[in-house]
């Protein structure tokens, strides 16, 4: 079941600047050949929260492929491996990803690989297997890095912050366009960018950048909030509820 | 229903954690033991993240002991002299256990060092009981009535600062349960529990108090080391998440005073073979899972 979603005042991100959630036009473009939105810009979590839906739509002028990547937060990750120890599973090794991003999902109009080049998806990093998740330098050879990073990426998607299949974006006649952006309940909260490429004979002709805000939302944030800002206090109101709640049950008890 | 838990930051059944509250809350009353130990693995099976599991369930852990040491109260099964003495060394063991806490994980062996910490305490404990109260039993259904003798006299014995304890009819050096709530509070901070099942049986056989003040006691010593755990990790580390905790809270009070019920039904031996048996399954369960070949070798360290 999913709570109302109420779109409120108290976000709990500092976003402030992230006023305007208009359309960001990137790129060398003459006209905008693409214009595409969102169905809503903030994704609200509230007590019901179980994971929700995103629609984009959008406007293309001429006939090309279209590519959406959403991009979460990115964030530092570590990761560890386990080797037996004397019988026992036991953290051996250990490795920083220091730019990894929380969440990550793509949808394409055909499957990319005959949208464009192996050269052109691998530099817009289109594709799960194309994330660009650089490690520290000298701390691994090429293929024991390779086995972190293919590790990371399926850890993320066992965690459901990856999609494990590219997802499909759907045009309606020639030039209008649509896709289904899924976020499960674990979403990691935060400034989405979500990229959104037109592409033609495997080349991009413009592409569009719409920002998207995932938080907390009306008693969630403020019990977060409180928890963090005031945590001497809350730490004593937890005990007082916990207090109170056992003696309630005592009394209630009695009187039976 | 699904409900957003704002610390933990994950969605969950309503149902599942009342439910998991309520039968682990009637084991606790049942026992005398906080049932931290079968909570805080239970969640983290469910999905909460450690840190949040351990800081949470010491919250909780307050509520139902309130409750449990309420009802033993009114039975007079509680000896606040020597919960005191227990809470002394509490206290400071369990501020020292939430900095070795937080220095463990800083190294990412804390998942490694709770596990073999359960592994071995509650392989202990469970194996010491199981062989005592088995005794106990058949030596209870040889004579028909009493014990032989009230205690051995050990080394025990001859420790300085003795104190009489008249409830629990015990004369005993003061360092002994000092002891035994320093070294309960250490795991209490440490492994998420309330540290019931390791300060039952310490105080069984280690202070030699009688089985009927022990329950009400160890919970009265309980509620006040895990409200510093509480503390400590609200302040500290911002894992305690409270919506949580009300509602396992909200099943486990229920819980406990059903259980505090039905241990009067049975005798002391019997539920400290079932104690035993408990124990044990859940050591063995931890054991296995320490030597069984995980699914994927490398798995995500903890959020930064």
């Amino acid at each position: 079941m999913r709570g109302p979603e109420r779109p409120g005042k108290a976000i709990s991100l500092g976003v402030g600047a992230l006023a305007v959630f208009g359309l960001v036009i990137a790129g060398p473009l003459r006209a905008a050949p693409l214009v595409a939105d969102l169905s809503k810009h903030l994704v609200a979590i509230t007590t019901g929260f179980a994971g929700t839906d995103v629609l984009l739509f959008g406007a293309v002028d001429e006939p090309g492929d279209v590519v959406v990547i959403i991009w979460g937060p990115p964030e530092e990750v570590v990761m560890h491996r386990k080797s037996r120890v004397a019988g026992i599973w036991i953290n051996t090794a250990q490795m920083t990803f220091e730019r990894v991003p929380s969440f990550y999902s793509v949808a394409s109009s055909r499957s990319l690989d005959e949208i464009a080049s192996e050269h052109v998806l691998s530099r817009l990093e289109m594709g799960v297997e194309r994330l660009n998740l650089p490690l520290p330098h000298a701390k691994a050879s090429p293929n024991i890095a390779r086995n972190w990073r293919d590790a990371l990426i399926r850890n993320k998607q066992r965690l459901g912050h990856y999609a494990h299949e590219v997802g499909q974006v759907i045009f309606l006649g020639e030039n209008l366009f649509r896709t289904q952006v899924e976020f499960p309940a674990n979403v990691p909260t935060g400034a989405y960018q979500i990229e959104v490429y037109l592409l033609r004979d495997g080349r991009v002709i413009s592409a569009q950048t719409t920002p998207l805000i995932v938080g907390k939302i009306g008693l969630e944030a403020e019990v977060y909030d409180f928890a963090h800002n005031y945590a001497a206090f809350y730490g004593l109101i937890a005990i007082l509820v916990a207090l109170m709640a056992g003696w309630l049950a005592h009394v209630a008890f009695r009187r039976h | 229903m699904q409900i957003y838990l704002p610390i933990a930051e994950i969605s969950l059944d309503t149902l599942l954690l009342l439910g998991l509250g309520g039968l682990i809350g009637f084991l606790s009353g049942l026992f005398g033991v906080g049932g931290g130990f079968l909570m805080t693995p239970a969640l983290i099976f469910i999905g909460v993240p450690p840190p949040v599991a351990v800081g949470t369930e010491a919250n909780q852990i307050v509520a139902s002991s309130v409750s449990g040491v309420l009802a033993h109260w009114r039975r007079g099964n509680v000896d606040v002299k020597m919960g005191f003495i227990l809470l002394l060394g509490g206290l400071v063991g369990s501020s020292f256990g939430v900095w070795l806490f937080a220095v463990l994980r800083s190294v990412g062996q804390i998942d490694l060092v709770i596990k073999l910490s359960y592994v071995t305490f509650l392989g202990i404990v469970g194996v010491v009981m199981f062989v005592e109260s088995l005794r106990s039993l058949r030596r209870r259904r040889a004579t028909g009535s009493g014990r032989g003798k009230l205690h051995k006299h050990t080394w025990v014995h001859g420790l300085p600062f003795k104190m009489r304890f008249r409830r629990s009819k015990l004369y005993i050096s003061a360092l002994l349960p000092l002891g035994v709530g320093f070294l309960v509070g250490v795991l209490a901070a440490v492994m998420g529990v309330g540290g019931g099942f390791i300060m039952v049986p310490a105080m069984i056989y280690l202070l030699g108090m009688p089985t009927s003040v022990v329950v009400g006691t160890s919970l009265f010593q309980i509620i006040f080391v895990t409200a510093n755990v509480t503390f400590l990790q609200a302040y500290a580390n911002q894992t305690v998440d409270v919506v949580l905790a009300l509602l396992l809270l909200i099943g486990a009070v229920i819980g406990a005073q059903l259980g505090a019920k039905a241990s009067v039904l049975l005798r002391g031996e019997q539920l400290r073979i079932l104690l035993a048996v408990m124990v044990l399954a859940v050591c063995a369960k931890l054991a296995y899972d320490l030597t069984v070949t995980p699914d994927d070798i490398y798995a995500l360290g903890v959020a930064k």
